[in-house]
């Protein structure tokens, strides 16, 4: 079943063009004959989920755009005509906000996998480091798109967000003027932001490429965590992966579909419905949910410079993960300490999310710090230790023997008599 | 893909036609919000409502324009003469025959409503103009009579005319 095979156009117009462009042959290579690891679980679907994700905010997106206006005395305005008047506009605008949402789920899960079954390791520490730039730009996408429809949080994020900018020594109060494109943020801020907004996903879809690129050269990981070494190990990508990517998408979009749906404002701030007033600062600064574990750290630390250098030093801290990690096994199933430590940094994760949300005071401010120490641990202290110090479990000979012995899978085929046992 | 293929349909292929038909279905159906949301939305429909025009104030020989759904619309007050002009033709000589009776409303030959766009390529007459004392286009030259027919120039047909009902003998509504 697993044949390497490669594309042989077959009418005369395919022959000729395949010449002149062999793109037919590189979608071949890439999405049909590709040989993928046969263990791969619904953990490696996000991936492909993310792709279609990014055209789905794209697409919704543009059309958008063909209805809001960037000017701040009509962008709230243009934001309710698209709700009330624009024909299906209600749909679109919720497809857009929520599906950021859901991106950022997406991405969050991708990254779990990576670090659980150490697909940041050599030699993939290229494709890690494209993700890691992959997730800056998101953030800075969300965050401006956030922007637009210019109501209280619209605002008063972007306030907050580029006010810690000033925290740069010497030049902070030019970098955040710059920004501004004035004394305090204005229209110059919310048209720059609408430009920038509507340019980075397309930023996101080159940098999409390089990533799969990068993925392409070096081959997928998989649960196991050792290389494919034989033709037995991988199956064609078409039909196996495109159907399995196809079935928990769908599973996905069912998600999505019921927050569109039932709940559409679920994951928002209902301050956000309140037109900007630069006068009335909302009581509770929120950004939304994806943010919250790294707001939580940047309000864990009291300098001001040192916090938004944890900040950003909590997201910078990923590119480096590759060498901070010293153990020579790289999935985290044949690594039953990291394992534990892995549920705990999720946890951990979660609950700087949770306290991102809470006000700033008491019990929560000392939680939110206990936790940043933690995080900054759990890279800086216990990854490298862990590499040295943990004793782990034998790995298996190969990626067809990992499958068929130990997870017998439910009416599975008597093993093949072929092969190494 | 998958080599073995037998002469009878199997289940596998029930799966692949019924998954990818529901897909289709799909497909079409996401595209329908993406392609309705161009159409004209709510508040663009309710702007283009229909229109009052008093005409009590419009003198004998004026032409007032007022617009309807972006469009320019002649509201003329015709002269005895102009409805002579217009009615005293020979309809076969003219580029797109039409009797100028067919052009107005029936007990109000005097007021004429057309659309004051130039059918050639869109630019607005000029009224009063030209050798027919109709509309005269600047644009490439083409002359509409008195009555909007065309006479000369590159224009295809006579000047569209407008939607529209007398609520009163001073009162229309246009659209």
């Amino acid at each position: 079943m697993s044949g390497h095979f490669t594309y042989q156009p077959q009418s005369a117009f395919m022959k000729w063009f395949e010449r002149r462009l062999p793109i037919a042959g590189l979608v071949h290579s890439s999405f049909v004959a590709y040989p993928t690891p046969r263990n791969l679980n619904y953990w490696w679907t996000f991936g492909g989920i993310l792709s279609v994700m990014l055209m789905v905010q794209i697409i919704t997106g543009i059309v958008l755009a063909m209805h809001y206006t960037p000017h701040v005395d009509l962008a709230f305005k243009s934001v309710e005509h698209i709700m009330r008047d624009v024909n299906y506009g209600w749909l679109l605008r919720y497809a857009h906000a929520n599906g950021g949402s859901m991106f950022f789920l997406a991405a969050y899960i991708h990254m779990f996998r990576g670090m659980y079954y150490g697909s940041y390791k050599d030699p993939r520490e290229v494709l890690w480091i494209l993700g890691v730039i992959l997730l800056l730009l998101m953030i800075v996408t969300g965050f401006m798109g956030y922007v637009l429809p210019w109501g209280q949080m619209s605002f008063w994020a972007a306030t907050v967000i580029t006010n810690l900018f000033s925290a740069i020594p010497v030049a902070g109060e030019a970098v955040v003027a710059w920004l501004w494109g004035g004394y305090s943020v204005g229209n110059p801020t919310l048209q720059r932001f609408y430009s920038l907004h509507y340019l980075l996903p397309f930023v996101i879809a080159g940098v999409v490429v390089l990533h799969v690129w990068a993925l392409h050269v070096v081959g997928q990981n998989n649960p196991a965590g050792i290389e494919p070494q034989s033709e037995k190990d991988t199956v064609p990508f078409t039909p196996y992966a495109t159907v399995k990517d196809s079935f928990f998408l769908a599973c996905f979009f069912l998600v999505f579909a019921w927050f569109v749906f039932y709940l559409p404002n679920y994951m928002g701030h209902p301050d956000n419905y309140i037109p900007a007033n630069p006068a009335v600062t909302p009581t509770h600064i929120v950004p939304e949910w994806y943010y919250l574990p790294f707001y939580a750290i940047l309000r864990a630390i009291p300098d001001k410079l040192l916090g938004v250098m944890a900040l950003g030093g909590s997201i910078i801290i990923l590119a480096f993960l590759p060498w901070l990690d010293t153990s020579r096994v790289r999935s985290a199933r044949y690594r039953p300490l990291y394992r534990q430590f892995f549920w705990v940094f999720v946890l951990v994760c979660i609950g700087l999310g949770w306290l991102g949300a809470k006000p700033a005071e008491g019990g929560y401010v000392i939680a939110a710090r206990i936790l940043t120490f933690y995080y900054f641990a759990h890279f800086l202290l216990i990854l490298p230790l862990l590499g040295v110090f943990e004793k782990t479990k034998p790995l298996p000979n190969s990626i067809t023997e990992s499958v068929l012995k130990e997870d017998v899978p439910i009416g599975a085929p008597a093993p093949m008599s072929s092969g190494s046992r | 893909m998958t080599t073995t293929s037998s002469a009878e349909p199997t289940r596998r292929d029930f799966l692949y036609i019924a998954t990818g038909a529901v897909g289709a279905v799909g497909a079409a159906a996401a595209l329908v919000p993406l392609v309705a949301q161009m159409n004209p939305d709510a508040s663009t429909i309710a702007a283009g409502a229909p229109i009052e025009v008093d005409l009590s104030p419009i003198a004998e020989g004026q032409v007032v324009k007022v617009f309807w759904r972006g469009k320019p619309i002649f509201v003329n007050h015709r002269t005895k003469q102009e409805i002579e002009a217009a009615r005293n033709v020979n309809l076969a000589s003219l580029p797109d025959p039409e009797p100028d009776q067919k052009r107005v409303k029936e007990g109000h030959d005097n007021w004429q409503l057309l659309i004051g766009i130039c059918t050639h390529l869109g630019c607005i007459p000029l009224a009063h103009q030209g050798d027919y004392n109709g509309y005269f286009c600047p644009c490439h030259g083409s002359q509409y009579d008195t009555s909007g027919r065309i006479r000369r120039g590159p224009a295809p047909t006579n000047l569209l005319l407008p939607p529209y009902e007398f609520i009163s003998d001073t009162k229309i509504r246009i659209g």
